[in-house]
């Protein structure tokens, strides 16, 4: 066993000398390796993209958003166009509203584009952003069973959510605080029912994105509540059909902000309030109510129409 | 079944139409695991072999638990260095959250432990080997794990390679560092979380099936300078 696939390295003695002869090559060669390292560091930080964006004066700002707007393909249409009229590349942090205003309030982003309408205000009254601006809304709706065994389907999200609690209908929840998942609470809460209680037998919750959830749903073919823009642009739809829709209650109401300067000294005020500016500008707003998925419109832009 | 091969199809088209956005994220996936491996074996090689000569007081648990650390869960090694590094951290100042550079920080922390577990025992073994002869020749400890660590070079690429491996494959902690920001921080493996969160099981499946025919790409070059240093050094 003295021999471990190296030919010629017979006796420990032949292994010293050769390794004592190769050392030279070995200190050669760690010169190499740290050369190496140094280019790879020299052009990782130099290449477009590296380490070293973090420090050059390039012209970026990191928005905490939505995994919704994100998976919805609305960032892909719109933020190009901005990007061409200010040179501003938009760096989009795609998570649930709640991890968003959490990662937000570290000061780890310039600008929050959420959906949570109260968690938003709470989140100006508490100092950690400022000029929050309606932007648009877009709609929820109940997808499930094409056979709809529950009998939910309508324009009544109430009605639906009564009938699902009481044929025991599985129902796949987010379960992630995320705006999605608060909206559907709310809902669940006018309906006077605690989905809770259901919890382990026909409430699921998936604690997860609205993409993963639509998977689950599909998979167990079950009841979900999403928002329309992640239905729509989702592929793996199995059995599932879109149930419930057109219930004014069912609106859902973006805001845009920034994350407070006083609190944050490093955030771009001046980049981010470029971006509130143009998104609510009458150019931002024909861009969101341009994207459509199927020749549907997804999102309604609504700044102007309660500008005061 | 249809959809698997639905998506093998579909890699084969994206490998050989060579999609430049798919180019890109790979680039960006192999640059930010090749140097995090780089800067990971570069401490831990040196940190194992110094373990598998070392005698003192604890390390029997030393052992333990770098062992136990070659399980760390990559959310978890995420959320670290999330914390390290987020404006409110200690790091904070450095600006380098949702950078590549935080996911290099984020995937060498978790394969230190992988290489230096691995040449801790490589080094140990081929030690109770040549012990005799090494201190036959009065060679210093340094001296020592400098022979031994040259001589095991081919048997530690093997280390070094499942680091990589694991580097690669990771998407717990990149996704929470990195941010999975489109051009930015977009990797192999958010891409393919991404694209499964969309509910396009097909393109998520073939992205992995580009995903492991790099990787094995990757093992065979290493195992043929492998064989060929053998044959050259033998």
């Amino acid at each position: 066993m003295v021999n471990r696939g190296q030919p010629v390295d017979k006796k420990g003695v032949v292994i010293w000398d050769n390794a004592r002869n190769l050392l030279v090559a070995l200190t050669g060669k760690s010169r190499f390796l740290v050369a190496t390292l140094v280019g790879m560091t020299v052009l990782n930080i130099a290449s477009p993209g590296g380490a070293g964006t973090a420090f050059a004066q390039e012209k970026f700002i990191v928005v905490a958003s939505t995994t919704s707007t994100q998976d919805s393909g609305l960032f892909g249409h719109i933020l190009p166009l901005f990007k061409a009229k200010t040179g501003i590349e938009v760096r989009v942090v795609a998570q649930g509203t709640g991890q968003a205003m959490a990662l937000a309030k570290k000061g780890d982003a310039d600008v929050v584009f959420v959906h949570d309408k109260a968690a938003e205000l709470k989140f100006v009254e508490e100092g950690f952003g400022v000029y929050r601006r309606d932007v648009m809304v877009n709609d929820f709706v109940i997808v499930g069973p094409n056979s709809d065994p529950a009998k939910s389907s309508g324009n009544d999200v109430i009605a639906a959510l009564k009938k699902i609690a009481a044929g025991k209908s599985p129902f796949v929840s987010r379960g992630d605080k995320s705006g999605t998942h608060a909206a559907e609470l709310r809902y669940w809460k006018a309906a006077d029912i605690d989905p809770q209680a259901g919890k382990g037998t026909w409430y699921r919750e998936t604690g997860s994105g609205m993409g993963p959830t639509l998977n689950t749903a599909s998979a167990m073919n079950a009841y979900a509540f999403t928002d329309r823009g992640t239905w729509l642009s989702f592929k793996n739809r199995g059995e599932l059909s879109l149930l419930v829709e057109g219930d004014t209650k069912l609106f859902n109401q973006y805001g845009v902000m920034l994350v407070n300067p006083a609190k944050h000294a490093h955030v771009k005020k001046h980049m981010g309030m470029q971006f509130i500016d143009w998104i609510t500008s009458p150019e931002g707003q024909a861009a969101i109510a341009a994207y459509k998925i199927e020749g549907q419109q997804l999102y309604f832009p609504n700044f102007v129409a309660q500008r005061r | 079944m249809q959809e698997i091969s639905q998506s093998l199809s579909l890699a084969v088209a994206l490998i050989t139409s060579l999609d430049s956005t798919l180019l890109s994220i790979a680039g960006l996936s192999l640059r930010v695991s090749g140097i995090a491996v780089l800067a990971a074996a570069l401490l831990a090689l040196p940190f194992g072999a110094w373990l598998a000569l070392a005698r003192f007081p604890g390390r029997q648990g030393v052992i333990a638990v770098l062992n136990g650390m070659m399980g760390l869960p990559p959310v978890v090694v995420g959320l670290l260095v999330y914390l390290m590094l987020s404006r409110a951290g200690p790091l904070g100042p450095l600006g380098i959250l949702f950078t590549p550079a935080a996911m290099m920080i984020a995937q060498a922390l978790l394969i230190f432990p992988i290489i230096a577990a691995l040449a801790r025992q490589v080094i140990e073994d081929a030690w109770g080997e040549y012990r005799e002869q090494l201190v036959s020749l009065n060679a210093s400890r340094a001296q020592c794990m400098r022979a031994l660590l040259w001589d095991m070079r081919f048997t530690l690429t093997t280390a070094v390679l499942a680091g990589f491996g694991r580097a690669i494959a990771e998407v717990g902690a990149v996704m929470i560092v990195g941010g999975n920001i489109d051009g930015v921080t977009r990797l192999m493996t958010t891409a393919i979380a991404l694209e499964t969160s969309k509910g396009d099981l097909p393109l998520a499946l073939a992205l992995g099936v580009v995903l492991i025919t790099m990787v094995i790409t990757i093992n065979l070059a290493a195992q043929w300078v492998k064989s060929t240093a053998v044959k050259n050094h033998g």
